[in-house]
């Protein structure tokens, strides 16, 4: 059996390419953002703010590309999966900066506050966090389905901790009503973290269907 | 390639969407032509009411396969059929089967369109008369104009009857020859590669008939162009150096097929 040598492979590797530039940009802004609030550092802050542009661009092109490839190559099975999951993380991944955003701008809030306690849970899930997102994206390069897995499985340690970030909050607004707006903004970054790992868990999600073509969302 | 060291005979899936009854029943098929094994253990249910799609490269036995379904077969010297094939619960291999009778029940359309070198009204007339089929001038105009209709030409053709077929263009040729096979009402049709010599146009117009067909026909297709298969099939079934490698629901063919082997043939790393 002959094993064609084709343009439309250059095409999918191209793709795969991107897509993890795409995914290395969110995770660095991510991490920018949490370090902009650990550090305390307002010149970080403002670099997410004004840094989106270049994830959005890959974005756009990101998804010109899928659309192009599904209309020229009408590809089957294992890469139209490829392909429609390429689109689905392109996706996720551009949240992911967006909330990297909305992490800024509670720090630039928060930092003109003095800290309402020292920050033990909120810097854990922005680690476990950035943990899914660079499995997910693991995953998907080496089509591990057992790390995908793994990503699945932690999203519900994400869960725990911002609950228990909540709880810890809501104490301190209630000894003091002068920690009320920091402490808004802290349970503001912990849902945006959390959301992250949703989109990271989503991520894993398409990975599992891109390699099984098994459906193991809503389970 | 450890898939290929598996027996291919226990690779069949069974065709999918059990919702209709089964028509063709095959089980254990092997096909020779002369010494040479051309078809080796298929075992395959194709359902009523419904488009069954044969995809496959070259040389892999699905036009042969299909030409087993009408003993067309037997007009060629030196083949052998094994194995059962029944349709409606009826082996049509049995040495009492009428094979005149079998081919009135399961029409055939051609990759290139034959009509004979006569009028469009006289091309579905013949049939119609060979067989004995209309009583009156009257019930033949009628029925001729049926399958005109049911071909989706009538409106092309219904003022120029008496013209040569030969003069209509090669996609109005084809629903022609697909006119000429529904006159005689058959309950099969199958189709080999129909519109393999068509532009664009007349292949989505055949498409869209073989789609209006299923309703009072079960079709069986034999196609080269995947997305054909993709796009006018309920089932597929893919074959392989005369083995039939997997069958089942069109979707699941071409977003998740369940063999290796089909999975490179259905993206295109062979065939």
């Amino acid at each position: 059996m002959e094993r064609h040598a084709r343009h439309f492979q250059d095409e999918l590797d191209e793709l795969k390419g991107r897509l993890l530039g795409m995914g290395g940009l969110a995770e660095e802004r991510l991490r920018m953002a949490v370090r902009s609030l650990v550090d305390r550092d307002g010149r970080v802050v403002e670099a997410v703010l004004t840094g989106d542009a270049a994830i959005n661009q890959l974005h756009i092109e990101m998804d010109d590309r899928c659309f192009k490839l599904l209309a020229l190559q009408q590809p089957m099975a294992v890469d139209l999966r490829s392909i429609v999951a390429a689109v689905k993380i392109n996706t996720d991944l551009e949240r992911v900066g967006d909330l990297a955003v909305n992490i800024a701008e509670a720090v630039r809030r928060y930092l003109q506050h003095p800290p309402v306690k020292q920050l033990i849970d909120i810097p854990k899930m922005a680690e476990l966090a950035q943990v899914m997102l660079r499995d997910s994206l693991d995953a998907y390069v080496r089509r591990d389905l057992g790390l995908a897995q793994k990503v699945l499985a932690q999203d519900d340690e994400l869960d725990e901790l911002k609950t228990r970030v909540f709880r810890d909050l809501l104490a301190c607004m209630l000894r003091d009503a002068a920690t009320i707006e920091p402490s808004l903004d802290l349970i503001l970054i912990s849902r945006h973290l959390e959301r992250i790992g949703d989109h990271a868990t989503n991520v894993a999600e398409d990975v599992i269907f891109m390699v099984s073509a098994k459906d193991v969302r809503h389970q | 390639m450890t898939t290929l060291l598996r027996p291919l005979s226990t690779m069949t899936s069974g065709t999918a969407r059990p919702a209709t009854p089964v028509k063709i029943d095959v089980q254990g098929m092997n096909f020779y032509y002369g010494a040479k094994q051309a078809l080796s253990d298929i075992t395959i249910a194709i359902h009523a009411n419904l488009v069954t799609a044969f995809i496959g490269p070259s040389g892999c036995g699905k036009s042969t396969f299909l030409r087993t379904l009408n003993r067309m077969n037997h007009i060629i010297p030196g083949t052998r059929v094994e194995g059962r094939v029944h349709i409606d619960g009826q082996d049509i291999y049995a040495a009492s089967t009428d094979v005149v009778g079998l081919r009135r029940r399961v029409g055939m359309v051609f990759q290139k369109s034959n009509p004979f070198p006569k009028s469009i009204f006289e091309n579905i007339a013949y049939g119609l008369r060979t067989n004995g089929l209309t009583k009156n001038r009257g019930e033949m105009e009628g029925r001729i104009e049926e399958s005109l209709k049911a071909a989706a030409i009538w409106d092309e053709v219904k003022d120029r009857l008496t013209e040569s077929a030969l003069m209509l263009s090669g996609g109005q040729q084809q629903r022609l020859c697909i006119a000429r096979a529904l006159a005689i009402q058959p309950e099969i049709l199958l189709m080999d590669e129909p519109a393999s010599a068509l532009d664009p146009i007349a292949t989505q117009r055949i498409e869209e008939l073989i789609y209006q067909l299923k309703a009072s026909y079960t079709i069986v297709i034999v196609t080269h162009n995947m997305q054909q298969a993709a796009r006018v099939s309920d089932n597929t079934a893919f074959f392989w150096l005369g083995r039939l490698v997997e069958s089942g629901a069109t979707e699941q063919i071409f977003t998740s097929p369940t063999e290796k082997l089909t999975e490179d043939y259905v993206t295109g790393r062979f065939g």
